[in-house]
């Protein structure tokens, strides 16, 4: 982190409010401790975000003196795109990939640090810390810089970019030991309580807004106890059944799993590779 | 495993979000080579699938997969867990470094796969930089090939000392044990000349999983653990903390007028509170007052911990210079010879500029020779005019100021450097630094008291060098000469350095060749910055034909402090001049490598001023370079005495 403040013009953080994103910003606050972290926090709402990481988000920014920007691609809101009638990828693309573009563009950043691990996901094990985009946000896989020793070569062109991933080698476990370990304030849902949700298939989802919850015929809410392994926007993530209120009791919960975390969000199963396909046009 | 995290944290916390450093020893980094049939991926397959570090849906999209892509037909291709880009699996082959993770209750793994295919020797080396130990894969029934050789080459060029040949596929020769020990026993000759601390064979069959994680009852030849255990067991030892401290400057940390820190990861070593270090690149010292961190301050830091220093006499040290311990000091060095993997498409050649990374600094570097190209099947080295895509070779490298350098094989954190392309900033290349060419080893500057910012105060003027450069006999001494009385006149103290006059001095021992030449000019550079720092404006007037020798010289001062001035006449109306008959006895053949006449000028490409004597008389030079000269040593706001500081 300290690399990129130092080589950078302008970096910021991507502020998911998610768990990455919580070890993220504690670690931000470390490394530059006595100074404040010296850059902004940019958080995509999709306006489905659930209330409790908004929630979370406003107390974190209020508690640390954080500079928080807050994007939404209102256009395409105002255009009905919603987690129910667009397609999965296509909600994805426009609510999460574009207005993320868009907002680094608006504020003319040049690098901006993600929460993302090698770990995730299969493609993602060659993703390199340093992550050069083109003026467009284009990851090319085939034309990325070797990364040797701890040398990041950080140089760019006027327009270009940089991804960085200082969280590249952890693992799920390493996240949610560093969290306990170091006491890291969490959003609460990832602990299990009970919770308004529907079953949809395989999936549990939880029910956050009543109001603009579309329910299927034969649906109903019903109250269950649950947690989330990730938090994406409501109507997309699944919950899983949990009886662990703890920190210590999820940990355990998640060590057993057999299921990976990814397995909880709608838009990964949607075609082979899907994450392949929207790293290269500029998702996190 | 809570322990695993927490010691990865802090690792990572600051440190530039590295690679989890050497120095802890609950995560080992592995690199695994060889080729796609020698079955690595399956290897790693294996050992992720084995210590259960897969998930259910994982398994479920690998029998997904295997069915559409597998080469196991019925079972689950371990292979394809490896596997990751698009383009790759489609060619059955991986094109880069990939990073796995896997834990068990004694350690934390890092899987650091690098490829076997045309690319190896750039991949390699970059998963060698990232890694502690090496996994050497060879197929039993082929035994050791040109590869393996490559292989271990380059794992021991790039430093890793602890090597496992595991002998796979095992299973395809009925569990031979004498297959085994006379594929073991070769590689031991091989190994010999390397300098490994540890080499251990071991026979595995990855498919099938025989002494992979578990012990196989159809090696009952075999006496020793399987590969995971082996891994779990080897001892780095604290190395990097057992060596001299080091700490590269990330950064300037300055919340508030009350306190200034300097944050970076201590590379190697450790520091306590009250003890001494010097910044290498000023020569100054001064003691640790307090290790700053989020939880408190420390007593003590060692390899790894990322900290803020404070000190109790205020230094200035900026982001990349080199903390170190002033008993042990890392060389201050322009010139040294270093180890290079060549990267790029295009060749290299002598006389390239590049940029060079090492710690938290970036500068320019030329490429002043290429010693010689290693064959990495046997590190024998051959002559060569280049490097191409993929090469391994020894070069010298130039850097116009000193640098803070370590032998990469005393410390891999600060001997080692990246070159980047300054024009497309692609990494061009991997460098390890093997010996400095200058004495400069055991000489470290002196810093003085009184400082070059104190010495013009007293003197009233912000000093700077200008350097007239030109044909013989274009009339650099005569305006020099006028120059320094008019200046003179507006109280400046000036000083002048005519290259005929010291030529009969201080470069009486220096002939008229390339070498010679770029010599004269670096002393002349060198006495012109002396009394810069004394406070003087220095007029220097010097043939100095060739660009690199000034440009070499201009990147000793700040911007502003060097005045590089063209004093423009044609050879033509030099040659009528010819005061000191040299032109004439150039003609006649008594002076060979004459400037003008067979020896060629470079001029300037972007001179601080034109003076053409052809045209105007030395008055009216003299006069306009004095009012520009002037108007740069007086001191205003735009010339702060803050610029004396060279």
């Amino acid at each position: 982190m300290r690399e990129v403040v130092a080589e950078f013009a302008r970096p910021v953080m991507l502020y998911s409010v998610g768990k990455d994103s919580s070890v993220m910003l504690h670690l931000a606050r470390k490394a530059f401790f006595p100074s404040r972290p010296p850059f902004p926090f940019l958080h995509i709402a999709s306006g489905w975000d659930f209330r409790a990481v908004l929630d979370h988000r406003d107390r974190m920014a209020a508690a640390y003196g954080l500079d928080l920007i807050v994007h939404t691609n209102d256009e395409a809101a105002a255009s009905g795109v919603n987690p129910f009638d667009t397609a999965v990828g296509e909600y994805s693309r426009l609510m999460l990939t574009d207005a993320l573009k868009a907002a680094l563009d608006a504020h003319g950043f040049d690098a901006a640090f993600g929460g993302g691990r090698r770990d995730e996901e299969k493609s993602r094990a060659k993703e390199r810390i340093f992550s050069h985009r083109s003026a467009d946000h284009v990851w090319d896989p085939r034309n990325q810089r070797p990364e040797l020793w701890r040398l990041f070569n950080t140089r760019i062109a006027r327009g270009e970019s940089m991804r960085v991933f200082p969280l590249s080698n952890w693992t799920e476990f390493d996240v949610w030991d560093y969290i306990r370990a170091e006491n890291i304030p969490i959003v609460p849902l990832y602990l299990a309580a009970e919770r308004p949700v529907v079953k949809r298939g395989n999936a549990l989802l939880m029910v956050d807004d009543e109001a603009r919850m579309r329910f299927l015929r034969g649906e109903r809410t019903e109250l269950r106890n649950v947690r989330f392994r990730t938090l994406g926007c409501w109507p997309l993530t699944g919950a899983v059944d949990s009886a662990a209120v703890s920190i210590d009791a999820m940990i355990d919960e998640v060590r057993a799993s057999r299921l990976s975390e990814r397995q909880g969000r709608l838009v990964d199963g949607a075609e082979h590779a899907s994450m392949e396909r929207k790293k290269r046009e500029g998702y996190f | 495993m809570l322990t695993a995290a927490v010691a990865h944290a802090t690792n990572e916390t600051c440190g530039a979000a590295e690679q989890g450093a050497q120095a802890h020893a609950d995560t080992l980094r592995v690199l695994t080579c060889g080729s796609v049939d020698d079955g690595k991926s399956t290897l790693i397959g294996r050992l992720l699938h084995d210590t259960r570090f897969l998930r259910e849906d994982e398994t479920a999209a690998l029998a997904r997969d295997s069915r559409r892509w597998g080469t196991t037909e019925s079972e689950p291709d371990l292979a394809l867990l490896v596997d990751g880009l698009d383009a790759e699996r489609e060619q059955g082959i991986t094109i880069d470094v990939a990073y796995r993770f896997f834990v068990t209750p004694r350690r934390s793994f890092v899987l650091v796969d690098t490829p076997g295919h045309e690319q190896y020797t750039r991949n390699m080396a970059t998963g060698a930089s990232n890694a502690d130990v090496a996994v050497l894969l060879v197929d039993a029934r082929k035994g050791l090939l040109d590869q393996t050789r490559r292989h271990a080459a380059i794992v021991s060029l790039l430093g890793i000392r602890h090597v496992l040949l595991t002998v796979n596929k095992i299973d395809l020769v009925g569990f031979d044990a004498a297959v085994f020990e006379a594929i073991a026993a070769a590689f031991r000759v091989i190994a010999e000349p390397l300098g490994f601390l540890s080499v251990t064979a071991i026979p595995v069959s990855a498919r099938y999983g025989d002494n992979v994680v578990t012990p196989s009852a159809r090696t009952p030849w075999y006496g020793g653990p399987p590969l995971l255990a082996l891994l779990e067991a080897i001892d780095l030892g604290g190395a990097t903390q057992a060596k001299p401290f080091r700490l590269p400057v990330q950064w300037v940390n300055r919340p508030d007028l009350d306190f200034r820190g300097v944050s970076g990861t201590v590379a190697s070593g450790r520091i306590g509170v009250g003890d001494a270090v010097v910044t290498a690149a000023s020569g100054r010292i001064t003691r640790v007052e307090r290790i700053v961190t989020f939880d408190g301050d420390l007593p003590e830091a060692v390899a790894g911990d990322a900290v803020t220093l404070t000190f109790a006499e205020p230094i200035d040290v900026a982001r990349g210079d080199l903390l170190a311990d002033p008993k042990a000091r890392p060389a201050m060095t322009r010139r040294f010879l270093a180890n290079l993997v060549w990267m790029a498409e295009e060749p290299l050649k002598a006389g390239r500029r590049l940029l060079l990374k090492t710690g938290g600094t970036t500068v320019s570097a030329t490429l002043r020779h290429i010693m010689h190209h290693l064959d990495v099947t046997t590190l024998a080295p051959h002559p060569a005019d280049r490097l191409a895509l993929n090469d391994v070779g020894r070069v010298e490298i130039e850097t116009p100021m000193p640098l803070a350098l370590d032998r990469y094989a005393d410390n891999h954190d600060t001997g080692s450097f990246i070159l980047i392309d300054p024009a497309t900033h692609a990494t061009l290349a991997a460098g390890m630094a093997v010996e400095t060419l200058e004495a400069a080893r055991d000489v470290h500057r002196h810093p003085t008291l009184v400082k070059a910012l104190d010495r013009a105060r007293a003197k009233g003027q912000v000093p700077l060098v200008v350097w007239l450069t030109g044909l013989p006999s274009s009339g650099k001494s005569t305006i020099v000469n006028l120059v320094e009385t008019r200046l003179h006149a507006l109280g400046h103290h000036c000083a002048i350095l005519d290259g005929d006059t010291l030529r009969q001095g201080l470069n009486a021992d220096l002939g008229f060749g390339a070498a010679a030449r770029r010599e004269n000019v670096r002393r002349v550079g060198e006495v012109a910055r002396l009394m810069a720092e004394a406070g003087l404006v220095v007029l220097v007037a010097l043939v100095s034909p060739f660009r690199a020798d000034r440009d070499r010289v201009a990147a000793r001062f700040p911007e502003g402090r060097f005045l590089e001035v063209f004093v423009d006449a044609p050879v033509e109306v030099c040659r009528a001049r010819d005061p000191k008959g040299l032109y004439a006895k150039a003609d006649s053949g008594r002076i060979v490598g004459f400037t003008g006449h067979d020896q060629a000028y470079e001029p300037p490409l972007k001179p601080a001023l034109v003076l053409d004597t052809g045209r105007e008389v030395p008055e009216i030079s003299a006069a306009r370079l004095a009012e520009l000269v002037h108007a740069r040593a007086v001191p205003t706001a735009a010339n702060s005495f803050d610029s004396a500081n060279l």
